[in-house]
């Protein structure tokens, strides 16, 4: 899964410089089965050329994609998790944290900072769905929100990239919850200022994103077969103990039942979010 | 004495017991009355109603979180339609979602509390199958918090203040309600609720269950009954992510500090509202009264507010939920 080295979250601040270390030179495509030679899918955006599955994107590599560049500013790289809980599992809670850092090279589960796609400058926001799930600990909230807050102020565009397996912090128990009601509350408030917010769903994106920050953009964008809902697979097959209908919670399902605008390929995503910006900026 | 049908906790039989023994007495005391001497009798029963009243104190103050949980999931504890007619002097309910239907697992209308017209807002779970069945147990469908949505929009427009109940489970986890846009719903709730321009005030009466709470949570003050859980996952959900077994639930009861007073020192909630000696389940009505002048002064609090600084304060309540470190905090604005 960590195909980039690990690097101490210590030497995180200011800018990125995607690094990585190939874990092998052949792969198998987790939609095809296809034998495929890495360094072809990773030169094509990490989508499979036989099927076009669309692998896990971390957030650096998605920045990297998406932005001009080195034009990607990182804001408050240096929010780190606290414990409020005294969480213990297999492994105290911080300690998790600290494992986590060193497998992703993250310092945390959000990125955050302001770049430009064509030119056009923007507030950009990504989940990274290997961190912990990619789940919303307060480390999250704050930088979402005050991204969010920035974009308000400068009256820029927003866009949010959401990777989650789950949503929930379950470390951080209510303080996890309640950042749902805080990145909400400040998408409140950028909504009415007239902000557009473009929010882009990834595999995954469930639970506590899906019910709250991925939700609510103007426009909502998914690439292809995208795993994105509330309740898990498995959850509701336990609770209503049917056989689930294939496609069920895709981005294909989603699109279909009226909750997403289009689905867009990754090459497209670029150009995609250009477009629906310039629509929406005079 | 309870019939015999009744719902008990293992930790609540002693305290059953002496309420048997009491009843007998009193019986006893009655049948007597008419012959000889009942005075020695009578002191019995005033020395042994003040023996229950301490049992009943030190069992529910010696409650462990998954014990609470337990509580809160009561089959006799008192539920939102339970609490209508107690609580209010007119409650005139109003269904439905105006887009696809009327999810039983929501009640909605008008009430009259004291001289304050406001609109309530309340999961409920349902006492018996039947009823349980038609509310999912608590678990709101799309639908359901979309009738919540719909009227509170309607209270906003003519000044009403909110008033919701929280007690669910979760929501709803099925192929309809994701169909329907779970997710989404309870999004767009979290969202208006922030920006909605009328006083609300949310209480956690039995179960808050994660996002499904949240969707109905979002207020300017929020208070749990004594006895009630708030949490991000239910300890059984829990368990058996992080333990590999729902049996693990009593520990991630206490891993999660989900109790009142947990969130209460935690600064999420603003007020715990004592419960009756012994639970709500024990006297409705007097969990009722508690609530009542809850409600009654928070309400009349919020009302002297503009809605400029209600929402001002409401973001803020928001806004400064966290918890984590900053090597080099920033300045006011949340600039870097
Ligand atoms: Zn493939």
């Amino acid at each position: 899964m960590a195909s980039r080295e690990s690097r101490s979250p210590r030497s995180w601040h200011g800018h990125f410089e995607p690094k990585r270390v190939p874990v092998g030179v052949w792969m198998q495509c987790e939609g095809c089965r296809a034998t495929l030679f890495r360094k072809q899918v990773e030169e094509n955006l990490s989508v499979c050329p036989e099927c076009n599955h669309h692998f896990s994107l971390g957030a650096l590599d998605r920045i990297a994609q998406l932005l001009d560049a080195d034009t990607f500013e990182e804001w408050h790289a240096d929010l780190q998790a606290k414990d409020p809980l005294g969480f213990q599992d297999r492994l105290p809670y911080p300690e998790r944290v600290r494992q986590e850092q060193d497998r992703t090279g993250l310092a945390e589960a959000a990125v955050v900072g302001q770049g430009y796609i064509k030119g056009i400058r923007m507030v950009l926001g990504v989940t990274d769905s290997n961190f912990i799930m990619g789940s919303m600990g307060s480390v999250v909230g704050e930088k979402l929100t005050r991204a969010i807050e920035r974009a308000t102020e400068e009256k820029l565009p927003l866009v949010i990239v959401s990777g989650s397996g789950g949503g929930a912090r379950m470390h951080e128990g209510i303080f996890s919850l309640m950042q749902m009601a805080k990145v909400s509350t400040a998408l409140g408030r950028f909504h009415a200022a007239g902000g557009l917010y473009l929010s882009v769903l990834t595999h995954p994106t469930m639970g506590g994103v899906a019910a709250s920050f991925a939700s609510l953009g103007d426009f909502i964008i998914a690439e292809p077969r995208a795993l994105i809902g509330f309740a898990g697979p498995r959850v509701i097959e336990q609770t209503v103990r049917v056989q689930l209908p294939s496609g069920f919670q895709t981005s294909e399902f989603l699109l279909e039942h009226g909750f997403i605008d289009r689905i867009v390929h990754r090459r497209d995503l670029r150009s995609t979010i250009a477009q629906l910006i310039d629509y929406t900026t005079g | 004495m309870p019939p015999a049908s009744e719902y008990r906790l293992p930790f609540e039989a002693p305290i059953y017991e002496m309420e048997a023994r009491l009843a007998e007495m009193e019986t006893q005391y009655a049948k007597n009355r008419a012959g000889g001497d009942p005075t020695r009798l009578a002191e019995q029963i005033r020395h042994l109603r003040r023996e229950l009243a301490a049992l009943k104190r030190e069992v529910f103050s010696q409650l462990d979180p998954w014990q609470i949980v337990q509580v809160s999931r009561h089959q006799n504890r008192p539920q939102t339609r339970d609490y209508l007619p107690l609580l209010f002097d007119e409650f005139i309910e109003l269904h439905g979602d105006r887009a696809l239907g009327d999810d039983k697992a929501i009640v909605s209308g008008l009430a009259r509390l004291d001289d304050l017209k406001v609109m309530f807002i309340g999961h409920q779970k349902g006492k018996n199958l039947a009823e349980r069945t038609a509310c999912n147990f608590g678990s709101a469908h799309p639908e359901g918090y979309r009738k919540a949505l719909v009227k509170m929009r309607l209270a906003a427009k003519f000044g009403l203040p909110i008033i919701t109940f929280i007690d669910t489970p979760g929501a709803y986890p099925g192929v309809t309600a994701e169909e329907r846009g779970q997710a989404a719903i309870i999004a767009e709730n979290l969202m208006e609720m922030s920006q909605i321009r009328t006083p609300i005030v949310c209480v956690v009466i039995g179960e808050g269950g994660s996002g499904g709470a949240l969707g109905i949570g979002i207020g300017d003050r929020l208070a749990m009954l004594e006895f009630t859980y708030y949490s991000v996952i239910s300890p059984e959900g829990c368990a058996s992510i992080l333990w590999k077994g729902s049996e693990h639930a009593p520990k991630a009861a206490a891993a999660l500090r989900m109790t009142s007073r947990d969130l209460l020192a935690f600064g999420i909630i603003d007020d715990v509202i004592t419960e009756p000696l012994g639970g709500a389940h024990k006297d409705h009505r007097a969990s009722a009264q508690g609530l009542r002048s809850y409600l009654i002064q928070a309400i009349r609090q919020l009302k002297t507010a503009t809605l400029d600084e209600l929402m001002n304060l409401r973001y803020a309540k928001y806004r400064k939920i966290g918890v984590f470190l900053e090597e080099n905090p920033v300045s006011a604005n949340g600039r870097p």
